[in-house]
């Protein structure tokens, strides 16, 4: 029986720390990868690759909305989470993202 | 009539998925040789040569069993006739097929003129790799011949379990050919570091022993006595089943953009098999990469269905040795080591390599991903290999450089 856990409020980063195009892990149950694309905007997907263990927030290239894996190029979009070739078959879960009105980023998660 | 997919690896378990994923609803027959469900290929040389090594599966039962297919094993193709839309198994069966996707892949190349041995082994398949672990534990030395990918794989499996190690490499360093003298030195340290002895810009003569080898004779008189041999000199594609069939089979079969074979209708190849116009060549190219055969799987599936072909992802392949991953993208060999920073004593080694007109056309990186991926960039485009931005601290001199130090933290993600 799994225990029921209530959604965490995480603090991640100032908005002017992750430079459009770039990445982070927020670490956490479970880690959470925060992407910005070209545009600025935040997505939050779960850091983990779905085909094997790598953490795509501390490691991985983001070209805008799309993030490759270095281990066996995996992509996934990160706005869905969905994997968009081989040998990705199973989606990254996606969180909400929240920014503050000081600018502070959030994931819920 | 549905898909017809001959060979049940990486590239034909991968068109399947891909068909299915796309919609596709009319049946999929899967003809694989071995006895086995289908089984991931990178890890034959890698962990599952560990004492307690197991296959990792290419799909779960579950995933495997959602995905409706006519999955026959222990199935070997024969025949072809495409006229008729029909191939023959070993066993006289006769199936008809709507559309045929030829996945059959290589098969290792053997020591020419060498006898059957016990003790001596070629690594390819489940079995090979079931072989060649129980002998291991067997014996306390190896020697491999063929400092390529797979032998110096072997050669780092068999470090981690103990066994003394001797590789027999006929170029004077192993690697060269794929990426020139200076960067193939550099990784044969791992070797060396490793206390693996590489016996350099020798051939082999023969085999000795009776019935189970005793050692191994060198082109140069020497012999290394031993009673384990793993050869590991490439492959060749398995295309014996399709003489006779008319299709255009010139080291692997002939294909277009789209995998669809030349000359040919309702008939597609991928992966190892396939020769075609990869658009990351000047000419066609057959890739055994295991990355290459998943591609494959997506864009044959494409092909079939008349869908859009997914977007082409420059070259990858990496190799797992000694601890230390080995990434390469594009075609080194294309080009010429235009930026080399770092090396194996500072733990990671990056090297552009670019043509005649100083595009970036690869890379290899040891244990740097994040560099790594910087380079898989400028190889996908083309980047003048002078203005690629690889993110290192030390400034490198392009064309005949060599970086004084690279002083960039990289962050390991392992």
């Amino acid at each position: 029986m799994g225990v029921s856990r209530t959604m965490e409020r995480r603090f991640a980063c100032a908005t002017e720390e992750l430079a459009p195009g770039t990445s982070m892990t927020v670490p956490g149950d479970p880690d959470i990868a925060l992407f910005r694309n070209e545009a600025g905007d935040f997505f939050a997907t779960e850091d983990n690759c779905t085909h094997e263990d790598w953490s795509l927030g501390t490691d991985s290239d983001l070209d805008d909305e799309e993030v490759t894996c270095p281990l066996h190029m995996a992509r996934f979009d990160i706005r869905t989470g969905k994997p968009l070739c081989f040998p990705a078959t199973i989606a990254l879960k996606t969180f909400e993202v929240e920014v503050d009105g000081d600018g502070r980023v959030f994931v819920l998660g | 009539m549905g898909t017809l997919i001959v060979g049940a690896s990486v590239a034909g378990v991968r068109t399947a998925q891909a068909l299915r994923m796309m919609g596709y609803a009319d049946a999929i027959t899967l003809l694989g040789e071995e006895p086995h469900l289908p089984y991931d290929k990178p890890p034959l040389s890698k962990e599952m040569l560990d004492e307690d090594g197991a296959p990792v599966p290419l799909l779960t039962e579950v995933e495997l069993a959602g995905l409706g297919l006519d999955l026959r094993l222990g199935t070997r193709a024969a025949g072809l006739d495409t006229a008729r839309r029909q191939v023959r198994t070993e066993a006289g069966e006769v199936l008809d097929y709507g559309d045929l996707v030829i996945a059959t892949g290589v098969k290792p190349r053997v020591l020419p003129n060498s006898r059957q041995l016990e003790g001596v082994h070629t690594l390819r398949t489940h079995d090979d790799a079931v072989a060649v672990r129980g002998a291991m534990g067997l014996t306390r030395h190896l020697v491999v011949i063929g400092g390529g990918f797979i032998g110096s794989e072997v050669a780092a499996a068999a470090r981690r379990r103990g066994l003394t190690v001797e590789i027999v490499e006929p170029q004077q360093i192993p690697m060269a050919h794929l990426f020139g003298p200076e960067v193939a030195v550099e990784l044969a340290q791992l070797h060396e570091l490793n206390d693996v002895v590489v016996h350099a810009g020798v051939g082999v003569a023969d085999l000795l022993g009776s019935d189970h080898v005793t050692a191994v004779r060198l082109t140069d008189g020497r012999a290394l006595d031993t009673d384990l041999v793993v050869v590991g000199i490439g492959a060749v594609p398995a295309t014996d089943w399709l003489e006779g069939s008319g299709l255009p089979v010139e080291d692997g079969v002939l294909c277009d953009e789209g995998l669809r074979v030349v000359g040919a209708e309702h008939v597609f190849a991928a992966g190892d098999v396939a020769r075609w116009p990869c658009s990351f060549a000047d000419s066609p190219v057959r890739i055994e990469h295991w990355t290459n055969a998943n591609e494959h799987g997506a864009l044959v599936a494409a092909s079939i269905l008349g869908e859009e072909a997914p977007r082409a992802q420059p070259p990858y392949v990496w190799s797992d040795q000694y601890g230390h991953r080995i990434q390469i993208v594009g075609t080194p060999r294309a080009g010429r080591p235009a930026v080399v920073a770092g090396s194996v004593a500072d733990g990671t080694l990056v090297a552009l390599f670019a043509d005649d007109e100083h595009r970036t056309v690869g890379a290899v990186v040891l244990d740097d991903a994040r560099t790594f991926m910087r380079a898989r960039r400028a190889v996908g485009a083309r980047t003048p290999v002078g203005q690629v931005d690889l993110g290192l601290a030390a400034a490198t001199d392009s064309v005949t450089g060599r970086a004084a130090s690279q002083t960039q933290t990289t962050r390991r993600n392992h």
